[in-house]
């Protein structure tokens, strides 16, 4: 069942009531915010669920089997727990900067959000810069981290901060450029126009069967934007502990921790988004299509963490630069050839 | 410019509270950004005592001490406790003792050897493999559980002998863990030893010269995996390893990835030591009477034996008495620890933390 005919009812039976257009706009986006906003909370809670489920599976072991079916209700009562604990602020941090440090995150988190289509119609808002904003905005995440590991005052978050500026600095370079491929076969940067681009042919128009060398890239450098092994060097916890966030404790780690899981989320949305066709699929609606295959790739996301040792810090940066930034090169010039040869 | 930019070194204590420190070990580390300059360990967080507890108890309440001094493997701890003993007064072990004991000390080995397999990894970022050759490891623990009621602490090696004989079902289920255990080692190699990153982590790091290895004393696997060609078992036979037949895996390059190849590969000969063992398990006592109030003959004697990170040396002195006069013992990451500070001057922490599971080191060796 498409769920956009839905949202258009509720917004015909808010004009039919006797509100304005821009009344019933106004009501309707919040509406809509209100719904993606929640939808994430559910979904990273249920991410965390799978993840530890995934992992114990990988390592021959049950995970949380306690709590409702399977463990099921694990993170909501994580979260109960970490709702109750002590909110701790050292008292050497900077506390300013400490405390905007987890909100910066979070919300840079969410805001992606905005232009991601979930189905057919289903978008909060189809900017023309769709894609260039979602870079911009998830770029933002790097500065809450920067942010927590000075703000902490503390050594190892002050090296994770370090490297997780470093790490962003090499990898959003071949990530942009792996996307920028797209984006000059599509000629646009809309999320809608992306999409639109790949239905059709059964599923040969995906981005993927042209480019799977851009798709291989933008993994690898998604993998480092979303801080995940290998390339989680930030909180890399055998090294630094913990990292950036060392020194939050409570709701402040759990917002940490929850925009880690809804970051992760993002990238796979995009990849879907951009290279796997988007809610394009037959039979079922749309946003199944979607859902499903952004956990998919969530789920190889899992899969390098629980198979991959982890990079060092140079050879994180060496690989950026020697490697991804040239292949991304060599990506762009072969759809470059690609899309004249298609004309 | 002009102002001049200027950087500062950072003191950094990494530990004692810290996950990969294996123990309780505190350094202090001098960095340049990521970089070490200097890094001085601080030791003696895990102190027992133990040496000193051993001088007020007989020689019988002496062995369960000794399996905490490295209680990865106890087993290898109260045989080269009972060794020196055995040493000092001439006891002979009857023969399905001796078997016994190399059973049990190589399957030691292998789990020691496991927890290193799984460790190392770990310290690296991959956090699975821990949990596999703990699977592994589990069975040796049954073995150990059936044989002597115990775990981790065995107390099962005594003073001319061992305490209990085995249960039946012990060699069939021994049997079976060694058929299925060189197909897992197959399954540790797939996931690590051809992994592009886990080569790029390992190659080439934390260089350990044969000159260095002489220069700190460097025994066991860390010494082997330099090329250094010395192992107790083969060297300096004690008990009967001079009649089975396992070679010594060698490295070449001593860096942290022969290491760990090095380990991999003992942990394969321990199974075909084991399995030789298995087979010509001779009938008969399992040890000599040795009267509870256990008097050596006076006099002093050093006894070490291959443990599974490095020599294991026991030097004892008797007074004649129901009570050791002098206990020191030594384990090999002692020398190990020492060396660290000379490899790791000038790689980056992580680098630190990849060595530092390399070697295998543990604290309660050191710490005693």
């Amino acid at each position: 069942m498409e769920l956009a005919p839905i949202f258009a009812w509720i917004y015909d039976l808010l004009i039919s009531l006797g509100l304005s257009v821009a009344l019933a706009d106004l009501v309707s986006q919040i509406g809509l915010a209100v719904f993606v906003f929640s939808l994430l909370c559910v979904l990273a809670l249920f991410l965390v669920w799978w993840e530890r489920k995934i992992s114990a599976h990988i390592q021959q072991r049950f995970g949380p089997m306690m709590t409702g079916w399977h463990g099921v209700f694990q993170t909501v009562m994580d979260a109960l727990k970490l709702l109750q604990k002590e909110d701790i602020t050292p008292t050497v941090a900077d506390r300013g900067v400490f405390f905007w440090a987890p909100v910066i995150v979070f919300t840079c988190a969410f805001a992606a959000y905005i232009v991601i289509p979930f189905g057919k119609g289903l978008i909060v808002s189809d900017l023309n810069i769709g894609i260039l904003y979602i870079i911009a905005i998830t770029t933002f995440t790097i500065i809450g981290l920067m942010m927590a590991g000075w703000g902490s005052n503390n050594k190892y978050a002050l090296l994770g901060g370090m490297r997780s500026a470093a790490q962003v600095v090499s990898y959003e370079v071949p990530l942009v450029l792996s996307i920028m491929g797209v984006v000059m076969v599509t000629g646009s940067m809309s999320m809608n126009d992306i999409v639109a681009a790949q239905s059709g042919w059964a599923g040969f128009r995906w981005n993927i069967i042209f480019q799977p060398l851009g798709f291989v890239i933008y993994i690898i450098a998604a993998t480092a934007e979303a801080n995940r092994t290998p390339f989680d060097l930030p909180e890399a916890e055998q090294e630094l502990v913990a990292g950036f966030n060392i020194e939050y404790s409570g709701m402040k780690f759990a917002m940490f921790f929850l925009a880690e899981f809804v970051n992760m989320f993002t990238v796979s949305a995009i990849a879907t988004t951009v290279f796997l066709g988007g809610w394009n699929g037959p039979l079922l609606p749309s946003w199944m299509w979607f859902l499903g295959k952004t956990l998919a790739m969530v789920f190889v996301l899992m899969w390098f963490r629980w198979t991959f040792p982890r990079l060092r810090v140079d050879q994180l940066m060496e690989f950026a630069w020697k490697v991804l930034l040239p292949l991304a090169f060599v990506n762009i010039i072969y759809v470059g050839v690609l899309a004249l040869w298609l004309k | 410019m002009a102002e001049e930019l200027r950087t500062e070194d950072m003191t950094m204590n990494m530990g004692p509270q810290h996950p990969s420190t294996h123990g309780v070990c505190r350094l202090v580390l001098t960095l340049d950004g990521e970089v070490i300059k200097d890094c001085q360990p601080v030791i003696g967080f895990l102190h027992r005592s133990i040496e000193k507890m051993c001088e007020n108890r007989t020689y019988a309440q002496c062995i369960p001490l000794m399996d905490r001094f490295e209680y990865c493997t106890s087993m290898s701890c109260n045989w080269a406790f009972c060794l020196a003993a055995e040493k000092l007064s001439d006891i002979k072990v009857p023969e399905r003792g001796e078997y016994l004991r190399v059973i049990m000390g190589e399957l030691n080995r292998i789990a020691s050897h496991l927890i290193f397999v799984g460790v190392t990894p770990m310290d690296c970022g991959a956090l699975t493999p821990f949990l596999y050759t703990f699977r592994e490891r589990e069975r040796i623990m049954d073995l150990f559980e059936m044989t002597c009621g115990q775990r981790l602490t065995y107390n099962y090696i005594r003073i001319g002998g061992v305490a209990k004989d085995i249960p039946p079902e012990f060699i069939p289920k021994c049997r079976e863990f060694l058929d299925i255990f060189e197909e897992k080692i197959r399954d540790y190699e797939k996931l690590l030893v051809d992994n592009p990153i886990w080569i790029a982590r390992n190659k080439g790091v934390g260089i350990i010269t044969p000159q260095l290895v002489y220069d700190y004393c460097i025994s066991g696997p860390s010494a082997r995996a330099s090329g250094v060609n010395f192992d107790i078992r083969k060297n300096d036979p004690y008990s009967i390893y001079d009649r089975f037949d396992f070679d010594i895996p060698l490295g070449t390059g001593g860096d942290c990835y022969d290491r760990f190849n090095v380990r991999v590969n003992e942990m394969r000969q321990s199974a075909r030591i084991v399995a030789q063992a298995l087979d010509h398990l001779p009938d008969g006592e399992i040890r000599v009477k040795v009267p509870l109030k256990f008097k050596p003959n006076p006099g002093e004697v050093y006894s070490r034996r291959e443990n599974s990170r490095g020599e294991m040396g026991v030097y004892l002195v008797s007074d004649g008495s129901t009570k050791p006069f002098r206990i020191r013992a030594r384990g090999g990451s002692f020398s190990h620890l020492q060396a660290v500070p000379h490899i790791v001057k000038g790689l980056k922490i992580a680098d630190l933390v990849a060595i530092f599971a390399s070697m295998d080191i543990i604290m309660p060796e050191i710490d005693r």
